[in-house]
């Protein structure tokens, strides 16, 4: 199995078009980076509007790395599906497509196995592009802005988070986000096996995301308590539950508590429901696939 | 005769609200004379904000004075959100500049006499409008003070002192204020919605916020450099 784990890691990361989404990464990042460097002010008045009147704002503290690592964050975790995608849905098609797949499954391994080792494949792919991630956006930005505590707006309220509190949440949010991505990455790996060419899945995949994206994020009632709870894309932004802290009586943030952590471990729960439905069923039709590319 | 006890009676009573005027005055002149024998303090304390739409930690704070109104709020260790009529409705601030004060009355608070003194300003233009100023006479203290202002809402401050009563420092300070209804647009804070029931109508539309700052040391008078105030 690690064998043919590191003969699809070989082929993922053979292609120039892998790095594609580390070089796409670098820059979204870099720019949100110098765009922040130079105005950051102005971008952080909007965010403390509801509050400037009544507090003394000090942005030139709140415009530190870790907030910018989460405004980095905030803005990617939406792109970076694509980027998997791209990979993902190119596992099982881009093998049909060069006619490389007939051979690979006449090779004395189960099916199941080598659909096991191609997802496998596929989120390492995905866990180090959230590592380069977190590299360029948490510790470039913690060199480039230096650390303090960090601010973050919500629709109704302000969260402060001490400086010493937050390193541990962003290990979980990247955790968390790894398992999102890798979500996205099965949706893609199942869309791979029905086609013959990696653009169907890709294009799929990235349609699904976005529309879905968008009914999760639409306030619209009739699918409120219907359709959102049960999207994979409604849990997708539940890293962000890490960095919401508790209160106690006076309203005081507890430091190293989570809000709501049964609503993550929830949310946890789907996404890995979804892997498990998306990898499962790529792998009952694959084995019952008639390959003739 | 009839006209010569009405006007007697008049009389009296404008030399009677002179006399509590002056009274009132005077207090306060010796309130402020205990106040100004402090010429700069740096005060080590820790600040809880309690604010509907703010989740904060504790704070550990600093707390720097210097005459004739400088002072500074700063987290050593972090930032704090400081607000805005926590500096500029300090006690010097409320007892400078020109003022009629007016006997408005006693009351018994925690088992002490105190005086209550009202400050109209002269200035028909000042931002304050009115202060409210509770004052133990025996220690010469203000427990508390009530401003209104033209733009800002109201304020409140109460103090209690211990062992820095001598030179009128509070041991404990909690501000109370007017705060504005805070609300962000989705689509720019892309907030996670856990299911989870949101806080109640009361909570969210709270317009006070409360600031407590408990001091544990004063240094006083040893003298502060201005760069502490830029």
């Amino acid at each position: 199995m690690f064998t043919l784990l590191q003969i699809e890691l070989f082929k993922i990361f053979k292609r120039p078009r892998t790095y594609i989404s580390f070089a796409a990464i670098a820059a979204m990042i870099l720019i949100i980076q110098l765009g922040l460097k130079f105005d950051g002010k102005s971008y952080l008045q909007l965010l403390m509007s509801g509050i400037s009147d009544s507090f003394y704002v000090p942005y030139d503290m709140i415009l530190n790395g870790y907030l910018v690592a989460f405004v980095i964050l905030n803005t990617l975790l939406i792109q970076v599906p694509l980027l998997i995608a791209l990979v993902a849905g190119d596992v099982i098609a881009g093998e049909a497509n060069m006619g490389t797949l007939r051979l690979l499954v006449t090779k004395p391994v189960s099916r199941t196995e080598l659909m096991l080792a191609k997802y496998a494949a596929s989120v390492v792919y995905t866990v180090l592009l959230l590592i380069w991630m977190a590299l360029l956006a948490l510790f470039l930005s913690m060199l480039f802005f230096g650390t303090n505590d960090m601010l973050i707006a919500r629709n109704d309220s302000m969260e402060q988070i001490s400086k010493n509190d937050i390193l541990w949440r962003y290990i979980a949010a990247f955790g968390y986000a790894a398992v999102a991505l890798s979500t996205v990455a099965a949706l893609a790996f199942l869309l791979s096996v029905f086609a013959e060419n990696s653009i169907g899945p890709i294009v799929s995949t990235i349609s699904v995301v976005v529309v879905l994206t968008i009914l999760s994020e639409m306030k619209i009632p009739l699918y409120d308590n219907t359709v959102k709870p049960y999207l994979f894309t409604s849990h997708m932004l539940a890293w962000k539950g890490f960095f919401y802290s508790k209160a106690n009586s006076d309203g005081q943030a507890i430091r190293g508590s989570v809000e709501n952590l049964p609503a993550i471990l929830r949310s946890l729960g789907i996404l890995l429901s979804y892997i498990v439905l998306f990898v499962s069923s790529a792998i009952i039709v694959f084995r019952k696939k008639d390959i003739l590319s | 005769m009839m006209k010569r006890k009405f006007f007697l009676l008049i009389f009296s009573g404008c030399l009677s609200a002179i006399a509590f005027a002056q009274d009132a005055g005077s207090l306060l002149q010796k309130v402020r004379d205990k106040l100004n024998k402090v010429n700069d303090y740096e005060a080590t304390g820790r600040m809880k904000t309690n604010v509907s739409f703010l989740k904060v930690p504790e704070a550990d704070v600093k707390v720097y004075f210097k005459k004739p109104d400088n002072l500074r709020i700063k987290n050593e260790k972090g930032i704090s959100l400081v607000p805005k009529g926590a500096v500029s409705i300090s006690l010097n601030n409320l007892l400078k500049g020109n003022y009629t004060a007016l006997d408005a009355g006693s009351d018994v608070i925690d088992g002490r006499k105190i005086k209550i003194i009202k400050l109209l300003p002269v200035d028909e233009n000042a931002d304050i409008v009115l202060s409210t100023f509770y004052v133990d006479e025996s220690r010469l203290l203000v427990l508390k003070a009530k401003t209104t202002t033209r733009e800002s809402g109201s304020y409140e401050v109460e103090m209690n002192y211990g062992k820095y009563a001598d030179y009128a420092l509070p041991d404990k300070m909690v501000f109370t204020f007017n705060t504005k209804d805070y609300k962000l647009p989705k689509g720019i804070t892309f907030d996670y919605d856990d299911g989870s029931k949101k806080k109640t109508e009361n909570n969210v539309n709270s317009n006070k916020g409360r600031v407590e700052i408990s001091y544990s040391a004063y240094i006083i008078n040893k003298g502060l450099p201005d760069s502490v105030f830029k």
